[in-house]
């Protein structure tokens, strides 16, 4: 029982974990607060779904062509959007309240064209559900592959910024902006690319999570949310801290509807997620301030 | 498949755009008057959106083309008038809600008023209805307070019965299983913290305890959960032959797979609103088969054959297999009406009442403003959803039981 | 003497407003009772927000408690009682989220007042559920939408006044050196918490009552219904676009949004999201300092042109807001 609901847990928290990476590297890098990135996962669900019910193909080889959409999507959106903002506020809490307003116009934007094209309508398929045995327990083959997916971009992606010059270059963007410049470092393209790795990231999300979960045109505000529970909690624009936040909040909902009550799940979810940023005020790996 | 609705709407409100155009441009006296103005507010966006795109707005769609084509809403004189719709989103807000409905009525002065889609919507607007006259034909609320809803307001009209008809409907039959040595006298119950699921399991639990049944497991959970991995590992646990879930679509489809990933079979599945969703039959397949839940349609009746036809064939999409119907038949009802009585929304509430009339769901008569001869429980078997309870109606289907092994 | 005819000219207007259900059928007094209603919101959010730079998301907390004080009363206590319990609730919990959220700034506090909003939802929920077996609420209060709409625009006018008199006072005068620089605030003295929690309960209890006085009009209540979140972004939004730390700003948002939402919905239901959405959008490029932030550019023509895009706003945005504050 106690090893079944680990695992459960644990499965959870790594697809509550993949959705939120992109986020927090969104966030971190380019340091706009993107309101419609859950818009971007649903836009790749949508894009799953279409590629699995009327193509038949495999959504995960959709993976192939939705990821790259998700960076290119990304890109011009940083480009066309944020850019001019970034550039006018020269960032601080002015960029931070203009990028609310301006993702908030985007994911209005993004879910009217979904709305449009697709209706309002539930949307589910099934793929790769069938229990997989681990350690006794069962687990759907469709969560797995997420929790799977979110450890290997949660450890590729941490290699790559710790490990390469060029995440080097993407980290010091987003510890001084201001002076990343002065060591030859071109900051704008820095967080241009680090928001289309985000938009990339969500992508692999959306396809994911429209296997094992149903989705309307409109249900993008709640990954929103959730990733912004989960990366604020882990500290902004930290991979690690993501990924532990994300486990954290899978298992306190597992455990808590295994050995409380199932009517406290998202209750004992949000009393965590506050009662650990009293204790640390920016999320769990996050630095402290000033 | 949806962009052929799309443009057919669009066509249809270019068509009404003209209408209204040319009734502004015309002096609209009573007897000149061009069109009857019918108004609804509809949750598009917003998190009520999926409940009212699939149940409500595509029958309103579907019954005002065919209204339209066929000359327009009939006259007690005989003579026919076109409808022109007037529609707002209330985007899933009860103030904007409200607010639409008093812009219908006060503003826009339209004819009759089709209602919101939901439970706590249909009860936001009734003050409202009340006041200004029209009568209220609520479809999407299932609720146990309709008697008392009908002496507060006295032209609303509640189609889709409460919580308690399909508790004792469903304890009926799990009853008749029992006694006959099909199931264990044992139900596990999850039901969705939001309006439907409480009204749900509050009327359940009297009705299982009247049948003898004994209640095993009964937990609620927050709508937007998504893992059930630890309520079936519960009830599986619990020894019961029946699962029930009072849940919402997202759920529903989540029950049904997870159930199938932790090879949890109980003898009866009875899972909430989705179910009945076209979309539920062709996902799951041959895994559909057996589970149950509210509603179901009786496959040999032809005119609701021919109603689901018609609908895929406007609309684009099948009709759900619990509210669609009761929802076009609200309609043909009004329709009926205002062909005897006229536009005079007093006397067309008296008829609604009182009258009988001929719907896709054959002779309907309200009794104290409600519909009571509904389709309380269902069952997909072969491909359909069919209709297995009340079992003592004409039309039902006996249940399979115990539901067979997952595929 | 500015003042006084400040004073004149805003009692005529409140007065004018009060009389207008006289005039107006249900559809213009609902209009009125949306917009008074966001006018309010946005006015209290403002107040603390603007005001300290902590943005919040907890209003629709604090809405929702009000009507669900309402919901769970109304057939118990007389209804001015009501009116007082709900924001007796509403001042106890924000008394308690100020004293815990001290620590927060920036973008965990955000996340932090929508994490506290869905919390409360989901209590409610569970207590419903669980303790009282119930969920849905009803209201039958015999109150009309024009008595909805003259509490409303009571409510609206204290909120104003006393945003008026925070300004003026000596914590207006500390909450400015705080959103300024609170290393600077703490070491003249000012207490920083004490304003900030002072602030954040006046603005909280403020939009407490918005939520008790509306709920009525819904006739049924459920957590769903009265803790939707929209209602936080949308007073955000509301108060950022009109310029949430000045007196008028956030009304200046409220007022033109309010009438473009209705206005977008009603002619182009299936088009309603984007064309909000690009509007958004041009708006946040063309107006970088708010309404506010127009009218006084226009207001004072000497000031360079920045209107391109306001590619070189903030600068000048700083210069502009300290002038008129001194």
């Amino acid at each position: 029982m106690l090893t079944t609901t680990l695992i459960a847990g644990l499965v959870l928290g790594g697809t509550y974990a993949l959705v939120a990476m992109g986020l927090t590297i969104q966030y971190g890098i380019a340091r706009t607060m993107n309101l419609a990135y859950g818009e971007t996962i649903i836009a790749a669900a949508f894009g799953a779904y279409l590629i699995h019910n009327t193509l038949g193909v495999s959504p995960i080889l959709g993976l192939v062509l939705l990821a790259p959409a998700g960076f290119a999507f990304s890109w011009i959106v940083y480009g066309l959007l944020m850019r001019p903002l970034v550039r006018r506020s020269k960032g601080g809490a002015v960029l931070e309240i203009d990028s609310i307003l301006a993702t908030f116009g985007l994911l209005f934007v993004i879910q009217g064209v979904m709305l449009v094209g697709f209706g309002g309508n539930y949307i589910s398929y099934n793929y790769m559900n069938f229990g997989v045995d681990i350690f006794g327990a069962t687990v759907a083959a469709n969560r797995l592959l997420a929790f799977v997916l979110a450890l290997v971009i949660g450890g590729g992606l941490y290699l790559l910024l710790t490990r390469t010059r060029w995440g080097t270059a993407l980290r010091a963007v987003s510890v001084a902006p201001e002076s990343a410049p002065l060591v030859g470092i071109d900051a704008d393209r820095a967080a241009r690319f680090g928001f289309a790795l985000g938009g990339a990231l969500a992508a692999c999300g959306g396809v994911v999570v429209s296997m094992y979960q149903t989705f309307t045109a409109s249900s993008g505000v709640i990954f929103t949310m959730k990733a912004l529970i989960v990366v604020i909690m882990g500290g902004v624009g930290n991979l690690a801290g993501a990924l532990s936040a994300g486990l954290i909040l899978g298992l306190v909902e597992t455990f808590v509807a295994s050995y409380v009550s199932p009517g406290l799940t998202l209750a004992a979810v949000y009393l965590i997620f506050l009662a650990i940023l009293l204790w640390r005020p920016t999320g769990l790996f996050g630095k402290a301030r000033r | 498949m949806t962009t052929v609705t799309r443009r057919r709407a669009l066509r249809y409100f270019g068509v009404s755009v003209a209408i209204a155009a040319a009734s502004f441009a015309m002096p609209t006296s009573a007897q000149e008057r061009t069109s009857i103005r019918i108004g609804y507010a509809i949750s598009k966006t917003g998190p009520n959106s999926g409940g009212a795109g699939i149940t409500t707005l595509p029958n309103y769609q579907l019954w005002v083309k065919d209204v339209n084509d066929a000359g327009g809403l009939e006259l007690p004189d005989g003579s026919k008038l076109p409808i022109e719709v007037i529609e707002y989103d209330d985007r899933s807000s009860a103030e904007e809600v409200v607010r639409a409905v008093e812009r219908l009525a006060a503003q826009d002065k339209v004819d009759f008023i089709l209602p919101p889609w939901g439970t706590g919507f249909n009860l936001a607007v009734a003050p409202l209805f009340d006041r200004f006259g029209y009568p209220q034909l609520a479809v999407s609320a299932v609720t146990d307070k309709a008697p008392e809803f009908v002496q507060r307001w006295k032209k609303s009209y509640w189609l889709l019965g409460g919580g308690h008809d399909y508790t004792n409907a469903l304890a009926g039959l799990l009853s008749k299983a029992a006694e006959a040595g099909e199931i264990n006298k044992k139900v596990a119950m999850i039901s969705v913290a939001d309006g439907f699921g409480i009204d749900l399991v509050t009327a359940a639990r009297p009705s299982f305890q009247e049948a003898g049944f004994e209640i095993v497991y009964d937990v609620t959970y927050p709508a937007g959960t998504t893992d059930f991995t630890p309520m079936i590992n519960e009830a599986t646990g619990s020894g019961a032959d029946s699962f029930i879930a009072f849940s919402y679509p997202p759920e529903t489809f989540a029950i049904t797979q997870q159930a199938q990933v932790a090879k949890f079979n109980p003898k009866v599945l009875y899972l909430g609103v989705g179910t009945g969703f076209p979309a539920y039959g062709a996902n799951n397949g041959e895994n559909a088969e057996g589970i149950m839940s509210l509603g179901g349609i009786d496959p040999n009746n032809a005119e609701n054959a021919a109603y689901r036809k018609r609908h895929e064939e406007v609309v684009g999409q099948a009709p759900d297999l619990w509210g669609s119907v009761v929802t076009y038949n609200s309609l043909q009802m009004l329709q009926q009406a205002i062909q005897r009585r006229g536009l005079d929304k007093e006397a067309v509430a008296d008829e609604l009442s009182n009258g009988t009339f001929q719907t896709v769901l054959g002779e309907v008569k309200l009794e104290d403003n409600q519909l009571r001869k509904l389709w309380f429980g269902g069952q997909w078997q072969n491909g359909q959803f069919v209709a297995v309870a009340p079992v003592d109606r004409e039309g039902a289907a006996p249940a399979i039981l115990p539901k067979p092994e997952w595929k | 003497m500015k003042t006084i005819i400040g004073f004149a000219v805003a009692a005529i207007a409140f007065g004018l407003l009060a009389l207008a259900p006289f005039y107006l059928d249900a559809y213009g007094i609902g209009l009125l009772i949306g917009m008074t209603g966001y006018v309010t919101l946005a006015s209290a959010w403002g107040l603390f927000s603007g005001r300290t730079g902590y943005v919040s998301l907890a209003t629709v907390a604090f809405f929702g408690i009000g009507a669900y004080a309402v919901a769970a009363l109304n057939e118990t206590l007389p209804y001015p009682v009501i009116l007082l319990v709900a924001a007796g609730i509403g001042l106890v919990v924000a008394l308690i989220v100020g004293l815990a959220t001290l620590r927060l700034a920036g973008v965990y506090f955000v996340i932090f007042t929508f994490g506290l909003a869905e919390l409360i939802r989901q209590l409610v929920t569970w207590f419903e559920t669980t303790v009282t077996g119930t969920l849905g609420r009803y209201i039958f209060l015999p109150l009309g939408p024009e008595h909805i709409y003259w509490q409303l625009l009571a409510l609206c006018a204290v909120t104003l006044l006393i945003t008026w008199w925070v300004d003026r006072s000596r914590l207006g005068m500390a909450l400015r050196v705080i959103a300024d620089d609170e290393v600077v605030a703490s070491h003249i003295g000012i207490d920083i918490a004490r304003t900030k929690i002072a602030l954040f309960v006046i603005s909280a209890v403020l939009i407490t009552l918005v939520g008790a006085i509306q709920a009525p009009r819904w006739t049924y209540v459920e957590p769903a219904i009265v803790f939707n979140p929209t209602v936080s972004f949308l007073t955000l939004i509301m108060a950022l676009l009109g310029g949430a730390a000045r007196l008028w700003g956030p009304a200046l948002g409220a007022i033109p949004l309010f009438i473009l939402f209705e206005w977008l919905s009603a002619n182009f239901p299936n088009h309603y999201s984007i064309l909000l959405g690009l509007l958004f959008i041009v708006i946040v490029f063309l107006l970088p300092r708010g309404v506010v932030g127009l009218l006084e550019r226009l207001r004072a023509p000497s000031a360079p042109l920045d209107q391109a895009a306001g590619t070189s706003a903030p600068a000048q945005g700083k210069a502009a807001s300290q002038e008129v504050r001194g």
